[in-house]
């Protein structure tokens, strides 16, 4: 199992599957902090937060915006169940921008602390969005 | 017997109605193709959810979750996903028996949020207690509907006032059948035997964050998947039963056109014997 140079990848969305296969790193964002998952890694369980995901695979380096759910991982294999992921071509860049500016003035007035929340991971998700464009 | 303008007027009725079941029919068809694509879509999200917090709970142990056992409250909250439309055979109503024909159910210690028009009227009637307001969901679900309705039952549950969650939905096998299941949310129900698979799978499932913040997060995902997988299968049996529904009462007009058609010529072939003989028996009389 350890001396394996790949994982068996899928992220698996309820309207579809949006990747499947074999790739030598993932790396995303987590309530924890950003992780990238190599071969062997030990049996963990993350929650995901609004970040980049990038899949390393044996050639090529892809990356998705990665808004929510969370990821079973193994030491073969990395199941994420995720409820938004969205490729850079998927992305509306003026929606996003639109978005990250809304959430940026709810925070600035600050209402109740739901609000607060729920604009913080807005924002979050904008800027993941942006980034993956860039 | 009945005169010949009578039933060629019932005939022509009955053309007309076989007319709108037919459309109907091709319609439902066409929608049931497109809702079972998306049921089959859904269902590797729905199923590999199942899987995996199974596989969680069977590696935590007997860990103690608010998620894991029932509520102090006696009120049980039941999604009972139905239609918006009628005509559909027993669709509705095969639900509908599975919660007011339950055994062990009190009228009084249920709550019905009720996803479909034709389900609230139904437990409005019987006199039980109805949320609703997800009615228009059953056009064409999406997650966010299903997120909002978990939602709001999880705060429910968190709040104490209902102590199990249930889900009552139609679940589609294939085109011609599809079956009426009732299926309990929350609390998540650990099957016997656990503890022997948790040996075997030796491996053991690390969280982070702490297992019971974990959970605290993925059950709500989990409740929440478990109702988009229903409401996906609920919209394909409807448009599957009505599909049925609709060829059977063209098959029944066609039967009755058929009969009605006999008939007619019966008649006709009645008043044409009875022509004739008036007639000879006119020009006997002359003769």
């Amino acid at each position: 199992m350890a001396d394996k140079k790949s994982l068996l990848l899928r992220i698996i969305t309820p309207d579809r599957i949006f990747y499947e296969g074999q790739a030598e790193m993932v790396e995303f964002n987590t309530t924890e902090g950003e992780i990238g998952v190599l071969p062997g890694h030990i049996p963990l369980t993350v929650i995901l937060k609004p970040g980049i995901l990038r899949i390393h695979e044996a050639e090529a380096e892809k990356e998705a915006a990665l808004h929510a759910g969370f990821a079973e991982i193994l030491p073969d294999s990395v199941k994420i169940l995720a409820e938004i992921v969205e490729w850079p071509e998927e992305i509306d860049e003026d929606r996003a921008e639109a978005a990250k500016d809304r959430a940026q003035e709810r925070l600035r007035n600050k209402a109740s602390e739901t609000d607060v929340a729920r604009a913080e991971t807005a924002l979050q998700r904008a800027v993941a969005r942006i980034e993956v464009l860039r | 017997m009945a005169s010949m303008r009578d039933i060629k007027r019932r005939r022509s009725s009955i053309q007309g109605t076989q007319q709108i079941t037919k459309a109907m029919k091709l319609v439902s068809t066409v929608k049931l193709q497109r809702a079972r694509a998306n049921a089959e879509r859904s269902k590797d999200y729905f199923t590999s959810m199942y899987d995996t917090v199974n596989s969680i709970l069977k590696r935590v142990g007997h860990i103690e979750h608010r998620y894991l056992v029932s509520g102090a409250s006696r009120k049980k909250a039941v999604i009972v996903i139905t239609s918006n439309r009628g005509l559909a055979g027993g669709y509705n109503s095969n639900v509908i028996k599975l919660v007011t024909r339950n055994p062990q159910w009190e009228k009084e210690d249920l709550v019905i949020y009720s996803v479909g028009n034709k389900g609230r009227e139904a437990f409005v009637r019987y006199g039980y207690e109805v949320k609703d307001g997800y009615n228009e969901v059953v056009e064409s679900p999406a997650y966010g509907d299903a997120l909002a309705l978990s939602e709001e039952l999880l705060q429910a549950f968190a709040a104490g006032e209902v102590g199990e969650i249930y889900l009552a939905y139609t679940a589609f096998k294939n085109t011609v059948s599809h079956v009426p299941t009732l299926l309990r949310l929350l609390p998540i129900e650990r099957t016997e035997g656990n503890e022997e698979d948790a040996g075997k799978a030796s491996a053991i499932m690390n969280f982070e964050p702490e297992d019971e913040e974990a959970l605290n997060l993925i059950i709500p995902k989990y409740v929440t998947s478990l109702i988009y997988g229903a409401l996906m299968e609920a919209v394909a049996s409807e448009n599957g039963a009505r599909m049925q529904a609709m060829d059977n009462a063209t098959s029944n007009a066609e039967e009755m056109i058929q009969d009605l058609a006999l008939k007619y010529n019966r008649a006709r072939q009645g008043s044409i014997t009875q022509e004739l003989t008036e007639i000879i028996a006119g020009a006997e009389a002359l003769g």
